[in-house]
């Protein structure tokens, strides 16, 4: 497959997909499994061309920017696209007795549904991830809302309906604050191609508004504190595969366009001020997440209260990026921090998801109190999970730790140990929010009369596979770490 | 000479491949389980063995990991990593078989001997660790493999201490880290083997860097006040005590204090900063400290654990007294107290298991009716009382002696004072093995090979170590030797 | 002397903020998805006036194109707000969210 057709099947694989799901009924999973199968070749063709030749560009039906769309991976994109195949492969697979044709799955509205949503998530998160227009990017942050409103609400309970509409009430603000800023940009300067506008853009009053608009749309799509409350409900309401794809995946895609925007297309628009502001607003999400984590019952919510502190982690990038002192062995060491810990948080988060669904599923229930015990019964989940947690923490080796050297590395490097401070002493909260419930795994006991139910080794296997991917990345920093670096802005080294 | 092989990496093998195996294996596996986690074992010895010859001559073993650029994993076998391996080996082998003898047939092995060996690959990793940020890779995996060895009887208590551990140990880790990246944002990694130039940083940051470690590491090493975690953890099981107190996670936190002392900081920067003093004053408070909460101690662990908070930190007091015979003393105190306080954890193992004693009371009588125990009990006591010719005796001499030489006499009459309290705590338990009656029947029977003979082999140690002290293989031996080769550099 | 580029901005923009108010002061969810279709409709405003290039040219067709594949979306988002909203309804007899019942 050549490099620039693999780099267009990514987005359009799953779309077809989802198409032949919706036909196709009862073999949503079959079409899902094709699908993975497609998007890895298509990602090992990629790969392959960025790694040996740089990235890979495609301008749509030939017409290049300002007229046409671009469609461009680099180094960061592939390792995002590898994020997502691998996530929603193993969410795939953990879904199909759920959600699957086989004799346990049910044929239910909520199955049915589940593959076409899952499918177009992906073609979306895909699109996010590769293109390099702004107004594409919006219809692409379009379909990831909307797909992922309807996981959330897929199970029809009066309570997952209003996290739902309540995610879209939120998520529909930053979709208009996105558009009005990208409408103020092609105003000034009449292209919306993210390489033309690094060229055009300056330092000005619209340009300035522009960008803010951008941002507060993004970071509410993202759930940057204090935009955060619509996650925790929706992501605890949704099923497990469900809530790992919103936790995981989704938070990502946003951050990811905001990441790009301000590193490629605006780097000289930030004022210290701003950066600051940024980066405070991730420190804040980091503690009043953590601590908000600390005193949730159920195990889910914990889980989902953790994405909200760890997407505060992401935007540490913003005041920290830049900052290479001459000691720094690691060039752009904060910016390929962010990517890092984005990496790992995805799949750590993707484990954690699945291990509670599992043990949902085993104790009927996710209160800490049903959860006791369970780790006699079943020892690969709560292995994952602890696995899951070791990356979370950004304990060594993992993907998490990697990340948190590179940043605190940064934070000193730069000056300002302020961001180290919020660093450890997320880490710690981390560790105190994610030991609560293995505590309560591990105690001796089952409470009275709550013989676990039986759950498969091959499900188990999944969410250990992914949590064995996170500490992976952390000993396999090295080829991942180089594969970022391709196509990287010259801002990630000189910093905003 | 450097010689960049497959070698180190093989010694930390020997121990990784048999956790990830022994996880997957069901817990019916018994002989598969023991003679993979033994086979390990007996390798690894061999392997140090080959180490000590191949050191001895001047040989240095090294393998090289890359984890990304500018961040590596280096093992390297110098003579320092080389005194804490050996320690490591040999009584890892003699714990994996008193602890397959131990538990017999009971629940969860799977887990417990995957841990245990992870524990000790870590353990491994730490001893061979030739940059700061390996170090710490391998000292968070520590802690990591330990907490499930600590709530391994997942009873209550077992929990509690389990909480307590990590509530101590990773905030620890995250002052380590702290204090690492502070270090290197200024001077940029740092590799044991090239003493980093510190005067990137003012003289209050190194000084607040320092005591970074000291905090980060001295968890680890119950320097008090982060001591408590320590008596709590024996809510575990006897082979994880051992493993615990003698070897694993105490040394741990002692070695990383001479690396710190000795490798980043060297000894002129040491004494040039007036670091020295204040860490041999810590030390000497969780030595007294230590041995008075011993004192009034009346479980037999608790009272060992005591001991063990007193004892590690006399390996700090010589590094921080600086001299010759101080820093030799309290390197080979690494290996002596690790040698002597696991025969006591043996000991005290074999009594609960054999006999249902736990506190000090039941003791009465049990010398004439468990008669091998309570010798090797008897070796391990006077040993940590100091008594010639055990190899105790040997480390307190050097101490005393660096310490006069360190132009501090202050220091003998804390190694005197803590002999005294030794003594306090240790005697009266003699006396009740071998001089009081025994109360009630049955008579308890200690003859399992499997449990006797690790005891045996370590109090056997422990005299050999002190009569033959003057020995070039000997413990101290290998101190004098990195004392000569490393400090006198 | 406004022009009409300008009229239609300025228009767009006074759409979009009255769009604003009610969706973030609204509390029935039919009214808050009228309202984010208002400000939609301000800023497709707002995107045409951009596409002005003086009297003779003709308009440039970019945001004309841009435009329509927004009212797409639009109309997208708002069966989905819609289709939840009556569900939600159904299920818990509510016509807003938990938190701005009185």
């Amino acid at each position: 497959m050549s490099a620039p057709l693999a780099l267009v099947a990514l987005p359009v694989l799953p779309l077809v997909g989802a198409l032949a799901a919706v036909l196709s009924g009862r073999w949503g999973g079959v079409a899902a499994g094709a699908v993975a199968a497609g998007v890895a070749g298509a990602l090992v063709a990629l790969t392959g061309a960025v790694a040996a030749g740089g990235p890979v560009r495609v301008d749509i039906g030939g017409w290049a920017p300002p007229l046409g769309i671009a469609l461009e991976a680099d180094g960061l994109a592939v390792a995002f696209l590898a994020l997502t195949a691998g996530v929603m492969a193993a969410v795939a697979a953990a879904a199909r007795p759920r959600f699957g044709a086989g004799p346990d799955g049910a044929a239910t509205r909520a199955g049915h549904a589940f593959w076409p949503l899952m499918l177009w998530l992906w073609a979306a998160m895909n699109l996010c991830f590769v293109s390099r227009d702004l107004f594409n990017l919006y219809v692409a942050l379009e379909l990831l809302t909307l797909a992922a409103v309807a996981l959330v609400a897929i199970e029809g309970r009066a309570e997952t309906l209003a996290a739902a509409l309540r995610y879209m009430i939120f998520a529909l603000m930053g979709s208009l604050l996105y558009l009005l800023g990208a409408v103020l940009l092609y105003a000034a300067h009449a292209t919306l191609d993210i390489g033309l506008l690094a060229l055009r853009v300056a330092p000005g009053p619209p340009d300035r508004v522009a960008m803010g608009l951008l941002t507060a749309g993004l970071a509410v799509k993202t759930a940057l504190f204090p935009f955060h409350a619509w996650l925790p409900p929706a992501h605890a309401g949704a099923p497990a595969p469900a809530s790992a794809l919103l936790s995981a995946l989704v938070p990502k895609a946003s951050f990811v366009i905001l990441w790009r925007l301000w590193f490629e297309a605006l780097p000289d628009l930030a004022a210290p001020l701003v950066l600051a502001l940024l980066g405070g607003l991730g420190a804040a999400a980091v503690l009043y997440g953590s601590v908000l984590a600390l005193m949730q019952d159920r195990l889910k919510l914990i889980v989902a209260y953790s994405t909200v502190a760890q997407v505060g982690y992401l935007f540490l990038v913003f005041p920290l990026a830049g900052g290479a002192a001459a000691a720094q062995p690691w060039s752009a060491g904060a910016w390929s921090g962010a990517g890092f810990h984005a990496l790992s948080h995805g799949l750590a988060k993707a484990a954690m998801f699945l291990c509670a669904g599992l043990l949902m599923t085993a104790a009927g229930g996710d209160r800490l109190a049903q959860l006791r015990g369970l780790a006699r019964a079943m020892p690969m989940t709560v292995f994952a999970f602890g696995l899951a947690a070791v990356a979370l923490t950004g304990l060594p080796p993992s993907g998490g730790f990697t990340a948190k050297y590179l940043m605190m590395t940064s934070a000193f490097a730069a000056g300002q140990p302020l961001w180290a401070a919020v660093l450890v002493l997320g880490g710690l909260l981390a560790a105190a929010y994610l030991y609560r419930p293995m505590a309560h795994l591990m105690a001796r006991e089952r409470p009275e009369g709550a013989a676990p139910v039986a759950v498969s080794r091959a499900a188990q296997a999944v969410p250990l596979a992914l949590a064995l991917l996170a500490i992976g990345l952390g000993i396999a920093s090295a080829p991942v770490h180089a594969l970022m670096q391709i196509g990287r802005p010259g801002a990630a080294e000189e910093g905003l | 000479m450097t010689v960049p092989d497959a070698l180190p990496l093989m010694i930390l093998a020997t121990s990784l491949v048999p956790a990830a195996v022994t996880f997957f294996l069901p817990q019916e596996a018994y002989g598969l389980r023991a003679g993979l986690n033994l086979g390990g074992a007996v390798l690894k010895v061999g392997l140090v063995v080959f180490m000590l010859a191949e050191v001895a001559g001047g040989t240095l073993h090294e393998t090289r990991i890359p984890l990304a650029p500018g961040l590596y994993v280096l093992l390297r076998v110098d003579a320092l990593a080389l005194l804490f391996l050996a320690l490591s080996a040999a009584l890892w082998l003699l714990t994996t078989l008193y602890a397959i003898r131990y538990f017999g047939t009971k629940p969860e092995l799977a887990r417990f001997f995957g841990f245990f060996s992870l524990c000790v690959a870590a353990t491994t990793g730490i001893a061979m660790s030739g940059t700061l940020i390996s170090f710490f890779v391998f000292f968070e995996l520590l802690t990591l493999s330990t907490w499930p060895l600590v709530v391994h009887k997942q009873d209550r208590a077992s929990l509690a201490a389990g909480r307590m551990y990590l509530a101590f140990a990773v905030p620890a880790g995250a002052v380590l880290l702290t204090a690492v990246i502070w270090l290197e944002s200024a001077t940029g990694p740092v590799a044991f083997t090239d003493p980093p130039d510190l005067s990137a940083l003012a003289v209050w940051e190194q000084r607040a860097i320092f005591a970074l470690f000291v905090a980060g590491l001295g968890v680890k090493t119950a320097l008090i006040p982060l001591h408590p975690w320590l008596p709590a953890a024996m809510a575990a099981p006897a082979p994880v005590s051992a493993l615990l107190h003698a070897v694993a996670v105490v040394k741990a936190g002692a070695f990383g204090i001479v690396r710190v002392v000795f490798d980043v900081y060297g000894l002129d920067r040491m004494e040039a900063l007036g670091l020295g003093l204040p860490l041999a004053a810590l030390a000497s408070a969780t030595i007294l400290w230590g041995s008075l909460r011993a004192l009034q101690q009346v479980e037999i662990k608790k009272r060992l654990a005591f001991s063990t908070v007193s004892q590690v930190s006399y390996i700090v007091l010589g590094v921080a007294l600086a001299t010759p015979m101080a820093v030799i003393g309290g390197l080979v105190h690494l290996v002596h107290q690790g040698v002597m306080k696991i025969t006591l954890f043996f000991c005290a193992g074999i009594y609960d298991e054999r006999a249902g004693v736990r506190h000090v009371e039941g003791l009465n009588g049990l010398g004439p009716r468990m008669p091998v125990t309570s010798a090797a009990f008897t070796i391990g006591a006077l040993g940590m009382i100091g008594l010639p010719p055990t190899a105790g005796f040997v480390s307190k001499l050097h101490l005393g002696w660096g310490g006069v030489q360190a132009g501090h006499p202050w220091v003998l009459g804390v190694l005197a004072a803590s002999s005294l309290l030794n003594a306090a705590y240790f005697l009266p338990l003699l006396w009740r093995l071998w001089f009081l009656p025994a109360e009630g029947e049955p008579c308890p029977d200690e003859r399992v090979r499997g449990l006797l003979a690790p005891a045996v082999a370590t109090a056997a140690a422990t005299l050999l170590a002190g009569l033959f002290a003057a020995w070039a293989i000997s413990p101290l031996g290998l101190a004098t030797l990195i004392v000569e080769r490393d400090y006198l550099r | 002397m406004i022009d009409t580029a300008m009229l239609y901005g300025l228009t767009g923009a006074g759409v979009v903020g009255i769009g604003l108010y009610g969706f973030l002061s609204l509390r029935h969810l039919l009214r808050r998805v009228l309202a984010f279709n208002v400000v939609g409709s301000g800023i497709f405003l707002m995107f045409g006036a951009a596409g002005y290039r003086g009297g003779g040219a003709g308009a440039d067709p970019v945001p004309q194109a841009l435009i329509i594949t927004g009212i797409v979306v639009a109309l997208a988002a708002t069966a989905l707000a819609v289709g939840l909203t009556l569900a939600h309804a159904r299920a818990s007899g509510r016509r807003t969210l938990p938190e701005d019942d009185t």
